[in-house]
C-alpha cells in the first residue's frame, strides 16, 4: 500500500516537473512568439442583403511581433444584430490564418465584426472589419444597378460582361466613390438619374432615366448608392458594432 | 367566540346599515378599478413605452415625436386579409424616418418599402404572432411555436405570397421558383402557385427508351452510382445506390432499350481508329464555329468549366457515348428525340467527322474503369424493374414497361404553412419549418435511409433561395383576395404554323428565343422582329449570322440552311411578326444631307450614343448595344423611328434608356441611320 503511495507522488511529481519545463507540452504547441496583431486577409467590405451569408468566407491572421504569421494561436468573433459566424472560434493553421463564414445581421446598415486572439500577457488583441447589410430598398438598387449602371460605372470586366467605363469620355464613378458622390446632395443625384449628366452640366454620355424607370426604382438606386458609399456618406450613420 | 364577536363587530360597522353598505361598496369597486391602471403599468409594452419616451425626449425634433406619440395598446385591423397586429405598441418610431440613426430596437424606424404599412400590417410580410403583446408571444421565440417570426434570410418569401411576377427586389424568390423548375422538383412534387397556375418542370430529362444504342450498360452503372462524378453540373441527382441496385437496373434499363423506329442501325463505319491531330484541330475549329459552347460547358486544360448550361457538360462526352451514336445525333437530334432543345444543324459528311472525332477524344477513362459487370439473369433484370418503378424512374424519364405515376411525392402548394406537429425533426436539429426545409434539401437521407428523395449537389445559397420559394407557399396565399396578386407572364403555349413552324420546330428557335411569351432568354425576343428588319439582311444572316455582334461569346450559330429554307424563314418572319403598334412602311427617312448631318450632331452630342454603339469605327468605342455601321442595311425605318420615341414599348426589359424623344429629333436620327450602309463604307 505503501509503496503504491510512494510510487503515485513521485509520479506526480515527474509530471509536475515535466510540465514546468517551457516546450516540453503534449499539448498544441502554442505560438512560437506570442501574437501581436490580427489582419483581415480578405471577406472584408462585402455586400449583402440583411440576414443572408456572405458570398466569400472571412479569413483573418495572426501574426506574431515580428509581422510572422502566428499558427495554433485562438481566434474569436464577436458582433450584433444577429450576425453568426461559423465557426465562431478556432484555432489558425500553420499559415497563421482562420476562415469563418458570415451570415451578416438582420438588421440594414454597417456592421463592424471585432476579431480577437490573445497576445502577450493574456491582453486582448483585436481587429473591427467592416461589412454592409442591404435593406429591401437598397438591394432593390442593387438589381437596378447591375443590370443598368454596372455596364459604364463599375469598370471590372468579365468575360460574360465586358465594362464599357474605359470607353467612355467622362470617366463614370463607381458607385462606391464616396469621396466624390458624398457631395452630391440628394436632389442633384435624384436630378442626375433622372434627367441625365446635362442637368447638372455633366457629360451626355450619362442618358436619362426618368421614362425608363419609375421614382421608385430611381429611389432605390439612390439609397443603394448611398448605402455602399465609401468613406460613408454621413459621419454619424450608426454603425452595428459590440461596445 | 371572540373571533365571531368580532366579525359580528366589523359586519355592523361596514354594513350595519344602508348608507354605510353604499359607502363600503364604492369604496370596494374604486380599489378594483385602480388595480387595472396599476397592472397595465408592469405590461412589456408600457415600459417600451416609457422608454420610447425617455429616447426622445433629449432630442431638437422632441416636440413633433412627443405630439405624433400615443400611449396604449396600438392596433392594425385589416379584415380583408385576417390580419391583427398590436406591433405598433412597442414598434412605435416605425414611421418617424427622423429616427433613422437609432440603432436600438423596437424604436427603428421600418426601412422603405413600396408598402403602405397600414394597409397591409406587420404579420402578413413578417408572420409571428400578431394579436401578442408580449414579446416573447409575438415574436414566438419559444420552442415548437407553430408561426415564429420569418427569418431575415427568407424574408422574400413574404413578396412571394401574392408576387408571381419576378420582381426587382427579389432575386433570391426568383431563383428559387427557377430552380424548383430547373432541377425537376416539379416532377415528382405538385406545386400549384398561389394565383393557381402549377409551376412546371424547366429541365429536359431524356427517354431511356432506345438508351443502349446511346451508352453502354458499364457508363449507366457508374453514372446512376453518382452522376456528378462524371459531371459537377449533372441536374440528376445522387440516389446513393448499392452497387447491387445499380447492377440490376443498368441491367434493366439495357434489356428494355428498342431500336429508333425508322432509324435503323446506323451503318458501321470502317475506319474506328481515332481521328488524326490535324482532324482534331479541325474538329475544334469546328466545334467552336457551331457555337456549340452557348449551350454545352466543357473543362478547359485548367480545368475550368466553359461554356453555357443548357445541355449536359461535354468534358467526358466520349466515355458517354457511342460513337456512331454521337455522329447520327449531331446529323440529326431530333430522330433519337423528339423533344431536345437541340437545334438539327445541317452538317455536311465532313463536318460530322470531325466534330464527333473531336467529342470522341473527350474522354474520362477514369469513369468506367476497371468495371466488369456480368451478363444480367432475368432475376435482375426483374430486380432492375421493380426498383425503378419503386424508385420513381419513370417520372422523369420515358422507360419501356412503366407507365409515369402521378402524384409521386407529397404536394408542396401549402409547405410554407406546413404544422410543426406534422414535421418528424431530425435529432438535435433546430425545430422550425426552414431550418425543416434547409436540411431536407441539403440532405434528405438524414431524415432516414429508406427515404426517396435523393440527395442533390446544391450551393448554400442555392439552398437559401429553394426554402425562400417554398416558404411562399402558405395557406394565408391562397386565402388572400384576388386583387392582390400579382400574376406573372401566363406560361405560354405559342406554336408557329405550317412549314416555317416545322422548320422553326426543327433548327429549336425556341431554345434560345422568345416569341409571343414562349422560349428561352439567351438570345433576342423575336415576338415583333417582322417589323424591326430587312428582308435582304435577313436571308444573309441566316446564311451567314456572324455579322452581328462579332464579340459576343454566345451566338447565333450557322444552321447551314438551304437558300429555300432561308427564304420560308425570312418571309414568315417578316409577316407573322409585325408589331400592331406601327405600319412597316409609315416612316420614310430623310435622305438629305441636311437631314442626316443634323441627326449626326444628335447622335454625337445630344443624346452621346456612341457611348454605346459604333458608327465610325475608327473613332466610336462604345460596346454595350449593337455596332451600329450598317445599320441602315439591317434595321427598318420606321422601328428605328419607333424605338427611339420609346424602347421598351417595343422590348420590354430592354437595356436602351427611354429617352421619350421628339417626333423631330427621332425623324433626324433615323435619317442619320438609315444612311449607315454596308456599301458606303
Amino acid at each position: 500500500m505503501r509503496k503504491v503511495l510512494a510510487g503515485f507522488v513521485a509520479t506526480f511529481f515527474a509530471f509536475t516537473l515535466a510540465c514546468s519545463r517551457p516546450g516540453t507540452q503534449p499539448a498544441a504547441k502554442p505560438p512560437s512568439a506570442p501574437p501581436a496583431a490580427i489582419v483581415a486577409v480578405s471577406g472584408d467590405k462585402q455586400v449583402a442583403t440583411i440576414g443572408t451569408p456572405l458570398d466569400q468566407p472571412l479569413v483573418v491572421q495572426v501574426n506574431d511581433g515580428h509581422g510572422a504569421p502566428a499558427a495554433g494561436a485562438s481566434v474569436w468573433f464577436r458582433a450584433v444584430n444577429g450576425t453568426a459566424f461559423e465557426p465562431d472560434f478556432g484555432v489558425t493553421g500553420s499559415d497563421g490564418q482562420f476562415t469563418t463564414a458570415v451570415t451578416i445581421g438582420t438588421l440594414a446598415g454597417r456592421y463592424q465584426i471585432a476579431a480577437f486572439t490573445t497576445g502577450a500577457g493574456g491582453k486582448t488583441v483585436e481587429i473591427r472589419i467592416a461589412e454592409l447589410a442591404l435593406g429591401f430598398q437598397e438591394n432593390q438598387g442593387r438589381q437596378l444597378s447591375d443590370f443598368y449602371c454596372g455596364r459604364c460605372h463599375d469598370s471590372e470586366s468579365t468575360p460574360e460582361r465586358v465594362s464599357n467605363h474605359d470607353n467612355l469620355v467622362a470617366q463614370p464613378h463607381g458607385f462606391d466613390d464616396g469621396a466624390f458622390l458624398n457631395k452630391m446632395s440628394d436632389p442633384d443625384l435624384l436630378a442626375i438619374i433622372s434627367h441625365g449628366g446635362p442637368a447638372l452640366g455633366k457629360s451626355a454620355e450619362m442618358p436619362p432615366y426618368e421614362h425608363t424607370l419609375n421614382k421608385s426604382d430611381i429611389a432605390a438606386l439612390a439609397a443603394y448608392i448611398r448605402a455602399v458609399a465609401d468613406p460613408p456618406y454621413q459621419s454619424r450613420e450608426v454603425v452595428y458594432a459590440q461596445r | 367566540m371572540t373571533i365571531r364577536l368580532r366579525l359580528a363587530a366589523i359586519r355592523k360597522a361596514l354594513f350595519g346599515d344602508s348608507a354605510r353598505a353604499f359607502g363600503t361598496l364604492g369604496l370596494l369597486l374604486l380599489l378594483l378599478l385602480a388595480i387595472v391602471p396599476y397592472r397595465d403599468h408592469f405590461r412589456e409594452w408600457y415600459r417600451y413605452q416609457r422608454s420610447y419616451l425617455g429616447l426622445i425626449r433629449g432630442r431638437d425634433d422632441a416636440l413633433t415625436l412627443q405630439r405624433r406619440f400615443q400611449g396604449g395598446v396600438h392596433q392594425t385591423w385589416i379584415p380583408e386579409l385576417g390580419v391583427v397586429d398590436r406591433c405598433a405598441s412597442c414598434h412605435l418610431a416605425m414611421k418617424e424616418t427622423s429616427l433613422r440613426n437609432v440603432s436600438t430596437q423596437p424604436f427603428r424606424p421600418h426601412p422603405p418599402i413600396p408598402h403602405s404599412l397600414d394597409e397591409f400590417g406587420c404579420a402578413l410580410c413578417h408572420r409571428g404572432q400578431g394579436v401578442a403583446t408580449t414579446v416573447i408571444e409575438a415574436h414566438s421565440s419559444t420552442k415548437a411555436w407553430e408561426e415564429p417570426l420569418l427569418p431575415a434570410r427568407y424574408f422574400e418569401a413574404s413578396c412571394g405570397q401574392c408576387h408571381m411576377d419576378k420582381l426587382v427586389g427579389t432575386p433570391r424568390l426568383n431563383a428559387g421558383r427557377a430552380l424548383l423548375a430547373r432541377y425537376g422538383c416539379v416532377h415528382c412534387h405538385a406545386l400549384t402557385l398561389p394565383h393557381g397556375a402549377r409551376l412546371t418542370p424547366a429541365d429536359h430529362p431524356p427517354s431511356l427508351e432506345h438508351v443502349s444504342q446511346k451508352t453502354t450498360r458499364e457508363w449507366i452503372f457508374a453514372w446512376i452510382k453518382n452522376p456528378q462524378a462524371y459531371s459537377s453540373t449533372a441536374t440528376m441527382p445522387n440516389f446513393q445506390l448499392s452497387d447491387n441496385d445499380a447492377r440490376d437496373i443498368s441491367a434493366f434499363l439495357i434489356s428494355q432499350s428498342t431500336p429508333v423506329e425508322g432509324g435503323g442501325t446506323p451503318p458501321a463505319r470502317n475506319n474506328p481508329t481515332a481521328p488524326s491531330d490535324a482532324d482534331t484541330q479541325a474538329g475544334s475549329s469546328a466545334y467552336g464555329e457551331s457555337f456549340c459552347a452557348s449551350c454545352h460547358a466543357m473543362q478547359n486544360a485548367a480545368g475550368t468549366l466553359v461554356g453555357g448550361n443548357v445541355g449536359p457538360e461535354l468534358t467526358g462526352i466520349g466515355t458517354k457515348v457511342k460513337p456512331d451514336w454521337l455522329r447520327e445525333w449531331i446529323r440529326n437530334p431530333k430522330a433519337y428525340d423528339p423533344e431536345t432543345l437541340m437545334p438539327h444543324y445541317r452538317f455536311d459528311d465532313k463536318q460530322l467527322s470531325l466534330i464527333a472525332g473531336f467529342l470522341g477524344t473527350k474522354t474520362e477513362p477514369d469513369f468506367v474503369a476497371n468495371m466488369h459487370l456480368e451478363a444480367a439473369t432475368a432475376p435482375q433484370i426483374a430486380h432492375g424493374k421493380q426498383l425503378a418503378t419503386e424508385m420513381g424512374c419513370a417520372v422523369c424519364h420515358q422507360i419501356n414497361g412503366i407507365r409515369r405515376p402521378e402524384d409521386f411525392a407529397p404536394d408542396l402548394t401549402t409547405v410554407g404553412s406546413r404544422p410543426l406537429a406534422k414535421i418528424v425533426f431530425a435529432p438535435g436539429m433546430e425545430q422550425t419549418l426552414p431550418a425543416y426545409l434547409a436540411a431536407k434539401i441539403k440532405q434528405p437521407r438524414s431524415f432516414g435511409t429508406a427515404l426517396k428523395m435523393p440527395q442533390f449537389n446544391l450551393s448554400t445559397t442555392q439552398v437559401d433561395n429553394f426554402v425562400t420559394a417554398l416558404l411562399a407557399q402558405t395557406d394565408r396565399a391562397t386565402a388572400l383576395p384576388a386583387r392582390l396578386r400579382i400574376a406573372g407572364s401566363p406560361a405560354s403555349n405559342y406554336e408557329p404554323a405550317g412549314s416555317a413552324g416545322r422548320l422553326m420546330r426543327d433548327l429549336n428557335c425556341f431554345s434560345c428565343h422568345t416569341i409571343n411569351a414562349r422560349g428561352g432568354d439567351m438570345a433576342p425576343d423575336l415576338t415583333w422582329e417582322g417589323s424591326a428588319i430587312q428582308r435582304e439582311w435577313l436571308l444573309n444572316f441566316f446564311k451567314n449570322p456572324n455579322t452581328l455582334r462579332p464579340a459576343l461569346i454566345r451566338r447565333m450559330p450557322k444552321f447551314n440552311v438551304t437558300d429555300a429554307e432561308a427564304v420560308t424563314l425570312t418571309d414568315y418572319i417578316l409577316t407573322a411578326y409585325q408589331t400592331p403598334a406601327f405600319d412597316r412602311d409609315s416612316f420614310q427617312p430623310a435622305s438629305d444631307s441636311a437631314s442626316i448631318e443634323q441627326g449626326r450632331q444628335l447622335f454625337y452630342s445630344k443624346y452621346a450614343c456612341q457611348s454605346c454603339h459604333i458608327v465610325d469605327p475608327q473613332k466610336d468605342k462604345g460596346y454595350v448595344g449593337p455596332t451600329l455601321t450598317q445599320v441602315g442595311d439591317r434595321l427598318n425605318a420606321a422601328w428605328i423611328y419607333q424605338w427611339l420615341k420609346g424602347p421598351q414599348a417595343l422590348r420590354p426589359g430592354t437595356l436602351e434608356p427611354d429617352w421619350k424623344m421628339s417626333d423631330s429629333d427621332a425623324a433626324s436620327l433615323t435619317a442619320f441611320l438609315m444612311a449607315q450602309k454596308g456599301s458606303r463604307k
